[in-house]
């Protein structure tokens, strides 16, 4: 089973709803797709014991062979390659590693080389796997990290995903193929706006989905009227308190915290996966 | 004029909140929301759009099942996995390469354009706004957040504007990237949590990457003061300005609920704090 969790707007708590949703059963790996800005391995503090370096493929002229045909720039959808006096510039941060200049080179001039946009990161504590990726400083494009990420979902285990914010590419790509997303919100009019863009990708993509409030005794009233007004299921509230607040600035999870929360969140897990399997049979 | 950005690594720190109190603060200015795929400065501003456009970006292919000879030759070529073994393409997976279709021995494939949102220029309360709607699931954030800063460069030029006013995205991505070419300051606002500073620290040597100036504000800083020291002493050891403190003040989200920014709602704690920074901005930023 794969759970994404997921939000919209930034800070509402999704590392918090992950972790603590990783750490509450025995047999989780949680996947950090954050790539941008990773933080569970903060609250999970893993031992890391393999990393990977992700690259993609981006051209490389052979000038000896080039004839400055201009073919390349021809076929190029990113404006990634020009072709200015019969020389060929390579913008590698605009290309999305397609391969079709190479392809289509009547000279075969072009040839691939790996540029490394980032890492993944693979590593455990206790019972608990845990991978995440970690994009470099100055890279544009996240989503070939995400996938790399994601190859490691383990079948076997019950899957977490931390996703991006936003509602662009790094967050289809996190949360694509999941069996649930929980979208975590807070209730005030940034939370509810967001929470209700995150609502139209999830039901674009058919995935089903649950809401959980953070500092659910903020804000307005207005989240809860939507959820029910939207058949949306508020599956877990989690009030504001400043000891969970002092507890998130210093890496510590709720569950560790305060271990009487561990049963909300296997009461929340086994919710979902009820939900989950209702829609896999519908 | 001068360009400020608002941006934060980390999501939900107050990037918005403090953009539209300066917004209200600055005098002679336009705003630029350029989080466009979680814009939220319209709820505390209210633009009366003045005018829509619709932003086209990159392309998806489409097969005409009359001219398909279902050789396979696209399945082969598309390295995203955009193509099924029956020949429908997955918009969501398609990157727009049009790969498939440069190969197409019979030409059965075109590439159609995407309207992947839309951008607005509007009046506000304290000026113009120039803001935008990515579509759902769509993509090239980043073409739109420099679309929507060239406009308010060109607006901000022709009403001799002293400052634009940037509200920028979380991440350190391709928007980000966007929204921090040719800018005179970045102005990262961060938590007193370790993931705050995990993540402000990144978000500003992206910007160091680029050679653009930072400036650090620390929000809710009252909630943890050992984080806060430790965040002084990041900011000493790295020689950024923290150029302003902002306690936590439940004035913030009753504001937020009103629609208003904090400058109009309260004479509190986080208005004071706010303006005071607003007076360094002005002061300090060249």
């Amino acid at each position: 089973m794969i759970i994404a969790v997921a939000s919209g707007k930034g800070g509402t708590g999704k590392t918090t709803v992950a972790v603590n949703l990783a750490l509450s059963n025995s047999n989780t790996q949680l996947s950090d797709c954050d790539v941008e800005e990773p933080n569970a391995h903060i609250f999970i503090k893993p031992k890391i014991k393999n990393k990977e370096l992700i690259s993609i493929p981006v051209p490389e002229v052979d000038k000896s062979k080039c004839d400055g045909c201009g073919r390349c720039q021809e076929v190029c959808a990113y404006n990634a390659i020009a072709v200015v006096n019969k020389k060929v510039l390579i913008f590698p941060e605009l290309c999305h590693g397609c391969g079709s200049c190479g392809y289509f080179c009547p000279q075969h001039a072009i040839k691939e080389i790996n540029k490394e946009i980032g890492s993944v990161e693979i590593g455990k504590r206790d019972n608990l796997l845990f991978v995440h990726g970690k994009l470099n400083i100055g890279e544009a494009m996240s989503p070939p990290l995400i996938k790399a990420v994601k190859k490691h979902v383990n079948p076997a285990r019950v899957n977490i995903i931390d996703a991006p914010p936003g509602t662009s590419c790094p967050v289809i790509t996190s949360i694509e193929g999941s069996d649930f997303c929980l979208l975590v919100t807070e209730p005030t009019p940034f939370g509810l706006n967001d929470l209700i863009l995150a609502v139209e990708v999830l039901r674009k993509l058919d995935i089903p989905f649950g809401v959980v409030i953070n500092r659910s005794d903020l804000g307005d009233k207005k989240t809860d009227d939507y959820c029910s007004q939207e058949n949306i299921p508020v599956l877990m509230r989690i009030p504001f308190k400043r000891e969970i607040a002092s507890a998130y600035s210093k890496g510590i999870s709720i569950v560790e915290a305060f271990p009487e929360y561990k049963k909300d969140f296997q009461e929340l897990l086994d919710n979902i996966s009820k939900m989950a399997k209702q829609n896999n049979r519908r | 004029m001068k360009q400020i950005v608002i941006i934060s690594g980390k999501g939900g720190t107050g990037k918005t909140v403090i953009t539209g109190a300066f917004a209200a603060l600055a005098k002679n200015k336009v705003m630029a929301d350029c989080d466009v795929d979680a814009a939220d400065l319209h709820l505390l501003l209210k633009p009366q759009i003045k005018e829509r456009h619709t932003f086209k970006s990159g392309a998806t292919a489409f097969i005409n099942k009359e001219l398909c000879t279902q050789c396979g030759k696209c399945v082969e070529v598309c390295r995203f996995d955009a193509i099924s073994k029956d020949f429908v393409i997955d918009s969501v997976s398609c990157e727009g390469c049009a790969f498939c279709s440069f190969a197409c021995p019979v030409n059965a494939i075109t590439m159609e354009e995407n309207v992947s949102g839309e951008w607005f220029i509007s009046d506000t309360r304290f000026g113009s706004m120039v803001h935008a709607k990515l579509g759902i699931a769509e993509e090239n954030s980043g073409k739109l957040v420099s679309l929507v800063r060239q406009r308010a460069k060109k607006i901000a030029e022709d009403e001799k504007s002293d400052w634009i006013i940037i509200d920028g995205s979380p991440g350190i991505g391709c928007p980000v990237i966007a929204s921090l070419g040719g800018v005179n300051c970045a102005l990262v606002v961060t938590e007193p949590t370790l993931s705050g500073l995990h993540d402000a620290d990144r978000v500003i040597k992206v910007a160091k990457h680029f050679g653009v100036p930072t400036k650090l504000v620390i929000n809710k800083y009252d909630l943890n003061l050992e984080m806060t020291k430790n965040i002084e002493q990041y900011c000493q050891d790295n020689n950024i300005q923290l150029i302003g403190k902002i306690g936590f003040d439940k004035a913030v989200v009753e504001a937020m609920v009103e629609g208003k920014t904090i400058i109009e709602y309260t004479d509190g704690k986080a208005k004071r704090e706010i303006s005071e920074m607003w007076d360094r901005v002005e002061k300090d930023i060249h």
